[in-house]
């Protein structure tokens, strides 16, 4: 076969260098680029020129279907509408309710604390996005989303979706950024039980509706039905935000480890809209870094590692462009305030 | 209908196509299946016309490849270069041939695409696992056909 390729190829009128010798030179290319990307940043820059040449057409195939829904909001009719307007008038006199509540509750959390005053939300600022590609396969589990560092967003910030946790920034273009998501196959979230604050891992299984929990001994009080929120731990994430469901608790099968599946409270393949979350970094429910010994298990691959460590600015810029929001609408959403958990049990603090 | 012999307009104008075809948005259940209608467009200019994309087409599709999917850089482009390479070596012997064992040479190079993947995912240490990254093989395949037939109307090999 090597010998009727050399033919093959002679035949071909030669322009430049022999198509040999340009593919030994692509392939050291793309070897020397896969081991820089892998090993070290120094491509960050390469890869925010290349997501802003990209931008313009993730935009134009975002358009079908972004210009589909527009449409068919256009046409929907007024009963609808109007049914619509009804149910977000009840959801909102519900939240007004939790929210005071919740602010009730803050109060005293202060008060048995010793604290002079309730602590103010752990969000400091808020941005919306709008995803605008999807991959979802067994191996990435991504969403770019139409905010970037021009707007302020930053490498490893939490992305939070309607219900819970999406997951967090993993590259940072100009106008678009790439968010791997909880169920990510190389993403991992430290969590804790809200029924009784055991902690663990949860790793991404790949499929859009599964998250793995392969750390717990069979021993484990972990039972369906279990609420799961982040822990705080790992430096990403703050205290008390929800994540999942338990739904399949397996003990059997002879392992020492319970095969413990959850569902992500984020509809991953649904949600058109995420959150980018900016937190004080005082606050006790704010990400904790993690110690050297984790650090340490971390490296001899006993967890998995979070994909990316923060390099975490305090708030976006003020530019009237980024149009992060304030905190103030966000404290009135009891379900991502860290301070309180949906079911109202305060969260604890990371520690 | 062009019969230029170096359309590198049309090319490049495919390619942007084959991209947004490759990384158009799709339903969870059917995204596995997507054909690799990208790579497929590539093998059609690198057997057709090798001097117009060759395999600087199919290096820089490679890497578009690698900032639309989030892939460590570098990955999809050598895989991508490799079977540029390939179809470029051999295209004298097989330009000609019926279109079913164009179809079978396609569906070669992309399995040999899919596996140069799959070995670089192992060692940048993602999962090896899952057998849905095979399941777009015969389905690209089938669209073989349909790129053949569409760039074939586009643009007829001297």
């Amino acid at each position: 076969m090597a010998n009727v390729g050399i033919r093959a190829s002679r035949s071909l009128p030669q322009r430049g260098p022999a198509p040999g010798f340009r593919f030994f030179v692509y392939a050291i290319l793309s070897v020397v680029l896969m081991y820089l990307d892998r090993t070290s940043g120094w491509l960050e820059l390469v890869r925010y020129g290349l997501q802003a040449a990209a931008y313009p057409l993730q935009l134009a195939v975002s358009s079908p279907a972004a210009a589909w829904r527009w449409t068919s909001e256009l046409f929907e009719s007024r009963a609808r509408l109007q049914q619509e307007n009804a149910a977000l008038r009840r959801e909102l006199r519900e939240l007004e309710l939790r929210t005071a509540r919740i602010a009730a509750l803050e109060r005293e959390n202060a008060e048995l604390r010793g604290l002079r005053a309730a602590l103010p939300a752990v969000a400091e600022k808020w941005l919306p996005g709008e995803v605008i590609n999807v991959e979802s396969s067994s191996l990435r589990q991504r969403l770019v989303i139409n905010r970037g560092a021009e707007h302020g967003v930053f490498k490893g910030q939490a992305v939070l979706a309607r219900a819970g946790l999406l997951g967090q920034t993993l590259r940072v273009g100009p106008w678009s950024s790439e968010v791997i998501l909880v169920t990510d196959p190389e993403h991992a979230v430290p969590v804790q039980v809200v029924r009784n604050g055991l902690r663990t891992v949860a790793v991404g299984s790949g499929e859009p509706d599964v998250l793995l929990l392969p750390y717990l001994p069979i021993q484990s009080d972990i039972r369906i039905g279990d609420e799961l929120v982040t822990s705080g731990l790992g430096g990403v994430f703050p205290a008390g935000f929800p994540v999942a469901i338990v739904v399949a608790v397996d003990r059997g099968g002879g392992s020492p480890l319970a095969q413990v599946r959850a569902r992500p409270l984020a509809t991953l393949d649904r949600d058109r809209e995420v959150m980018f979350i900016w937190f004080r970094e005082a606050h006790p429910a704010a990400p904790a870094v993690e110690s050297p010994d984790a650090a340490a298990a971390r490296s001899l691959g006993l967890a998995p590692i979070p994909t990316t460590s923060p390099a975490r600015p305090t708030a976006p810029p003020s530019d009237a462009s980024a149009n992060p929001r304030s905190p103030e609408p966000l404290a009135s959403r009891p379900r991502n305030t860290p301070s309180a958990t949906p079911d109202g049990v305060p969260a604890e603090p990371a520690r | 209908m062009s019969r230029d012999s170096e359309p590198r307009g049309l090319v490049v104008a495919t390619a942007l196509v084959g991209l947004l075809l490759q990384t158009l948005p799709l339903p969870a259940p059917i995204a596995p299946a997507r054909p690799a209608v990208l790579v497929l467009i590539v093998i059609w200019w690198s057997l057709m016309a090798p001097r117009a994309g060759g395999l600087t087409l199919a290096f820089l599709a490679g890497l578009a490849l690698d900032v639309f999917k989030g892939a460590v850089l570098g990955q999809f482009a050598l895989a991508t270069a490799l079977v540029g390479y390939i179809a470029i070596r051999q295209h004298l012997l097989v330009r000609y041939r019926p279109p079913l064992e164009l179809m079978l040479f396609a569906a070669l190079l992309l399995t040999l695409w899919e596996v140069v993947l799959w070995m670089i995912d192992g060692w940048a240490g993602s999962s090896m696992r899952g057998a849905s990254r095979w399941l777009h093989l015969p389905v690209s395949a089938l669209c073989w056909f349909v790129v053949a037939g569409v760039l074939g109307r586009l643009h007829r090999p001297l």
